[in-house]
């Protein structure tokens, strides 16, 4: 299976009352909150942190997109990727995405993440959000009832345009290009890996399986909701009559490795507290602009299945909002914690069990420090990563992985004096 | 004292159909879509354009223009009573989408109300085709927006707080809203839902329309009506309208009212348009 380090990149001093004295921390939070000279620090340190990962060993290393947000400080994940192009040489980049429809003209996403591949040297996941109510619709503007369709316009466009072998005109319902012809074009043909991040919305399911892209449940809530949630992609899966690779699915999950589980709740109690009780205090006036939500999905959400998966993430929503317990956390499965053989234990019945191929794991969460950052992503490596390397890959190919330059081919960042 | 219909409770009972009830069509339209239309009432012609709920239910308001007006109500794109709306994307979509609608209810020429989202399309359309409106009344439409006096993102707003903010009769607008008799509810929630995604289809994020650069071509006399409370669209925007259009329009302000005043004050409503078209 395929380990992966992921970064939200959260702003790390929210005050001790930041739930009681500020209304979200998402869309309207302060701006005093954060000055730049500590947000200079805070994307150095995080950047560093990346580049470790990707020295000690994990498969990939994971950026997302947000806005307006003080978890998520990357707006532009772009912008991280390249630098990481640079200074990493054989983990794979995963941009977990780009939001297509907040790009005018789409084609800013092709042009980009062309460049970043071919800085990488064909290390690159394209990520394909459709973006969160948050994201795109108050702080972006997009209108809820035309996202989606803006969204799978701007994907039609973009996969085109990185295969297309000459110029071509693209008269869509929202794009009108005359010539459409990025350079450049990506390394990898016909073009990087597409993953899809969702939570649990059916079309999303469907869509993924028809297009033959990975879904990635990507939810701070932990394995055992996300059980629900995939239990429903792989009936899809089945239902249209495709393979269950493992690798066609990805999840995220926090962990905290130490000597022991003890030691483990004692070291990222106040960071699981932190970002739990802190970070996740967004006020419900974002959650649901009309449209955002389909008719079918509200249809199913109501009817089936999808209700208990939708109601258990709004319970835990709910639950998140009374500032949960690190014992409330541990618990629930969001933080999985224990010592490195405890830790790998869970994570393989875990990843067997959610037929997860694609494991992307939150080692940094909160308002954890460098050296507690560094502490659990080396164990981890050390002493957790090779027990669970082999799962799967005497059985399933990997076929949604970067397929890079040979590395001879490649070539690294060089001083041009001295 | 109270005015005639001062605040008393819900005048919807929740397995109420809506008082006797309107005569119900069906609109064929271009495309292969429909709409429904309610009639009720003899007199001259007075065609109704829903406001931001559209028509769930017969309203009081209706029912008391309807006693001197052949009152023609169809629904909006996407409102109850007309399913598609997906394919309009644009306000030129949107008042193409209306004149079709006017056109099958034969409705061109007669006078219009409109209410919230109704108001908002019946104002462009009597600036984008003059001939096609006889008396206008418009009820708190959007369209222009002032970064001073902001108009309220009333979609970012928790459900429970939406009745409060557009109502100053929230109970009332609340029973306005359940589920008449049998239908059922998963069905009714998709319809709210729906009209409400309409809504927002036009107006989201509730910036300016474009108006105030055609708000000069509409010649039709206008009654531009208001609830003093209105919460969504501050009724001094009823002053940034008039100037729009000219000596051709007047204000009247409906004491009491919030931005659903048609539904707030239906009596005060009801006279101030009956008073002005007649």
């Amino acid at each position: 299976m395929k380990l992966l380090w992921f970064h939200l990149m959260p702003h790390t001093r929210l005050p001790e009352d930041f739930a009681e004295k500020h209304p979200s921390v998402w869309v309207d939070i302060d701006p005093g909150l954060l000055d730049p000279a500590f947000a200079h620090e805070l994307y150095n340190e995080f950047m560093d942190e990346l580049e470790h990962a990707a020295e000690l060993g994990f498969d990939g290393i994971c950026v997302n997109e947000h806005h307006q947000n003080g978890y998520g400080l990357m707006p532009s994940p772009n912008l991280i990727a390249g630098a990481l192009a640079r200074r990493t040489r054989d983990a794979a980049l995963v941009v977990m995405g780009n939001s297509l429809a907040l790009y005018n003209p789409p084609l800013r996403v092709a042009e980009e993440f062309a460049m970043l591949d071919c800085i990488s040297g064909g290390r690159l996941v394209a990520g394909f959000p459709v973006g969160t109510p948050m994201d795109t619709c108050y702080a972006y503007g997009q209108n809820p009832s035309q996202l989606r369709e803006r969204y799978r316009e701007a994907h039609d466009l973009i996969v085109r345009a990185w295969q297309a072998p000459e110029p071509f005109t693209w008269n869509g319902r929202y794009n009108k290009l005359r010539y459409v012809n990025p350079w450049p074009r990506p390394v990898q043909r016909p073009h990087p890996p597409i993953w899809i991040p969702g939570g649990g919305s059916v079309e999303t399911w469907q869509w993924c399986v028809e297009a033959d892209y990975v879904y990635a449940n990507l939810s701070y809530y932990g394995h055992k909701l996300a059980a629900e949630t995939l239990k429903g992609y792989w009936q899809e899966v089945a239902e249209q009559g495709r393979e269950p690779n493992p690798y066609r699915a990805g999840f995220l999950q926090f962990v905290g490795v130490a000597e022991s589980r003890q030691e483990a709740i004692d070291l990222y109690r106040e960071p699981a507290e932190y970002f739990y009780g802190r970070c996740l205090h967004v006020h419900p006036r974002w959650a649901t602009p009309p449209g955002y939500a389909t008719e079918a999905t509200l249809r199913s959400r109501i009817e089936s299945q999808i209700s208990k998966v939708a109601n258990a993430n709004s319970d835990a929503r709910r639950q998140a909002a009374r500032k949960p317990s690190m014992e409330e956390i541990v618990e629930r499965g969001y933080v999985m914690v224990g010592s490195p053989d405890e830790v790998a234990e869970q994570l393989r019945a875990v990843a067997t069990e959610l037929n997860v191929g694609h494991l992307m794991l939150l080692m940094q969460f909160g308002n954890m420090d460098r050296q507690l950052t560094r502490y659990n992503s080396e164990l981890f490596a050390t002493r957790v990563l090779p027990q669970l390397h082999d799962l799967f890959d005497d059985q399933w190919e990997d076929r949604w992985w970067p397929r890079p330059m040979a590395p001879e081919a490649r070539v690294t960042p060089r001083a041009i004096a001295g | 004292m109270a005015p005639a219909d001062g605040p008393r409770g819900p005048r919807y009972a929740p397995g109420d159909r809506g008082m006797s009830g309107p005569a119900t069509r069906s609109l064929e339209l271009p495309g292969g879509r429909r709409a429904r239309v309610w009639e009720q009432g003899s007199g001259p012609t007075l065609g109704y354009l829903g406001g931001l709920v559209g028509l769930p239910r017969w309203p009081d308001f209706l029912e008391r223009l309807s006693v001197k007006h052949r009152v023609v109500a169809p629904s909006l794109p996407g409102s109850f009573g007309a399913e598609h709306f997906r394919e309009l994307d644009d306000v030129a979509d949107w008042v193409s989408a209306t004149l079709d609608l006017l056109e099958a209810a034969e409705l061109v020429g007669a006078n219009i109300v409109g209410a919230s989202l109704g108001a908002t399309l019946a104002a462009e359309v009597a600036a984008f085709a003059n001939a096609s409106v006889g008396r206008l009344v418009l009820i708190a439409p959007f369209g222009l927006f002032d970064s001073e006096d902001p108009v309220r993102d009333l979609w970012a707003v928790q459900k429970r707080e939406w009745n409060a903010l557009v109502s100053s009769e929230p109970e009332n607008l609340a029973a306005f809203l359940s589920p008449p008799g049998a239908v059922e509810e998963l069905e009714w929630e998709i319809q709210r839902t729906r009209s409400q995604e309409a809504s927002a289809r036009l107006l989201w994020p509730t910036g300016d329309l474009g108006i105030a650069k055609r708000l000069h071509r509409i010649q039709a006399p206008t009654l531009l009506l208001w609830g003093e409370l209105d919460q969504v669209v501050p009724a001094s925007y009823a002053g940034r309208f008039a100037r729009g259009i000219g000596d051709n329009a007047k204000i009247q302000l409906i004491d009491g009212a919030g931005h659903t005043a048609e539904l707030d004050r239906p009596q005060q409503v009801a006279q101030a348009i009956a008073d002005f078209l007649d």
